[in-house]
């Protein structure tokens, strides 16, 4: 007992990693204030390119939806941060965690639109573009804003999906939480500052997913 | 060399492929093993708490709910680190392989269950007394009636958040396991060349796109069902 005390809650030693683990979650919420607008962003300027009617733009889009749902985000990163430089196109850390997950997080935040907006009777756009608003006014005033509000849970569940991929960042040296540490892991020979780690994820998002929980059960997802 | 051909010669280099296949290979069966394991024992572990939900023991219930809330909240790589460092250190050495397929089976159990509960709760009160009074036991009422309908109703979120999920074996690479992308890095950095990289991506896309396209078509086919 002692010795799992010793090795996951070693208060000092929690104590001094404080300052490095801290960096840390500043370099993390930092990570999350770029990627998520980037992510609902492309996301839907991928759902509405799948709303036009050209056919090789709506194959296009399924194509990268598909392709960025099927490969790993471990996988896309490493690819863009290891991969990229052979072509003469070298990323720093951040610059490359920013374009993975633009692909990633476009594709998922791209369904969640789509789905959203299928929701939305053609009768709504129609009676909408017979009052004389044009397709971007009626996308905008009429069809958006309900379609969002029917899959908030999805989209904030893809939210806290893309917080707890952030901790990738610390395969590619990016110093966020989990890198931070990680180092100082490997500099005590201790685990406590990961379980730190683990309680400052829990704290940021358990609210959140606890929210999600009771709005999936109320809208009976 | 034009610039294509040395675009060709960074990421399509035949002869530097080919010599890795038979490592991408190798990764491509670790991967399948891992991604089997934890499908088959994070989807019965999911569905036996939503079973056990459904007793209504209030402890019980708390528990699971802590259990899912917790592993919903938590990044799979945090766990994994902790589980690969951790442990040892009180005596309980896990192979990095056996680390991953843990965490990712507690971590889809965890979603499983939700969606299990969901699907559950969606079944109508009258079904359950229905079945009940036709003389079927409560655990007869369970498996022959609510379930059968619950999980049907739950296919298509429980095959997205499988593939999710399942995509997270490449995380195996930080702590060795053999995978493919671990494959893919490996021989990338020895051979100085991206093109072992691109073929463990191609590996993953021809893994992982026919899923996320029965994914797709069990989306359309259940929502023509519900309108």
């Amino acid at each position: 007992m002692d010795a799992v005390l010793d090795q996951f809650f070693n208060l000092q030693i929690m104590i001094d990693a404080w300052p490095i683990i801290w960096r840390g979650l500043l370099m993390t919420l930092l990570l999350c204030v770029i990627v998520i607008p980037l992510g609902l962003v492309g996301g839907l300027a991928v759902a509405l390119l799948g709303t036009v009617r050209s056919k090789p733009v709506r194959w296009a889009v399924i194509g990268f939806v598909d392709l960025f749902r099927a490969v790993p985000p471990l996988v896309l990163l490493i690819f863009v941060y290891a991969g990229l430089p052979f072509a003469g196109l070298q990323l720093s850390p951040l610059a490359a965690v920013s374009i993975a997950f633009l692909l990633n997080n476009s594709a998922y935040y791209g369904e969640i639109y789509r789905a959203g907006i299928e929701s939305i009777g053609a009768g709504q756009a129609e009676a909408a573009r017979s009052t004389g608003l044009n397709a971007f006014q009626t996308m905008a005033y009429v069809v958006l804003p309900q379609a969002i509000r029917n899959v908030l849970p999805d989209l904030v569940s893809n939210t806290v999906e893309i917080v707890k991929l952030t901790s990738l960042a610390s395969v590619v040296a990016l110093p966020e939480l989990l890198y931070s540490a990680d180092m100082a892991r490997s500099v005590t020979y201790n685990t406590s500052p990961i379980v730190m780690a683990a309680g400052i994820y829990l704290l940021m998002l358990w609210p959140v997913v606890r929210l999600l929980s009771r709005l999936e059960h109320r809208m009976g997802h | 060399m034009s610039q294509f051909d040395r675009f060709l010669a960074t990421f399509f280099d035949w002869e530097i492929i080919r010599d890795f296949l038979p490592a991408l290979g190798q990764g491509f069966v670790i991967t399948c093993e891992l991604m089997v394991s934890i499908v088959v024992s994070g989807l019965a572990l999911g569905l036996l708490l939503a079973v056990a939900r459904t007793f209504r023991v209030r402890a019980v219930n708390a528990a699971i709910v802590v259990y899912v809330d917790a592993l919903r909240a938590l990044p799979p790589l945090v766990l994994i680190l902790l589980a690969y460092f951790g442990l040892p250190n009180v005596g309980i050495g896990l192979s990095g392989f056996t680390v991953v397929w843990l965490v990712l089976t507690l971590v889809l159990a965890a979603f499983a269950e939700e969606i299990f509960w969901a699907g559950i709760l969606s079944v109508r009160q009258g079904q359950w007394e229905a079945a009940r009074s036709t003389g079927l036991g409560f655990l007869q009422t369970l498996v022959y009636v609510v379930l059968p309908q619950a999980v049907r109703l739950t296919l298509p979120p429980l095959t997205n958040r499988t593939i999710a999920i399942t995509k997270n074996t490449a995380l195996g690479t930080v702590v060795g396991v053999g995978e493919i992308l671990n494959q893919a890095t490996t021989a990338q950095s020895f051979v100085g060349n991206a093109s072992p990289l691109m073929a463990g991506a191609i590996a993953y896309i021809a893994l992982f796109v026919p899923v996320v396209v029965l994914g797709r078509w069990l989306e359309t086919r259940y929502s023509w069902r519900k309108a």
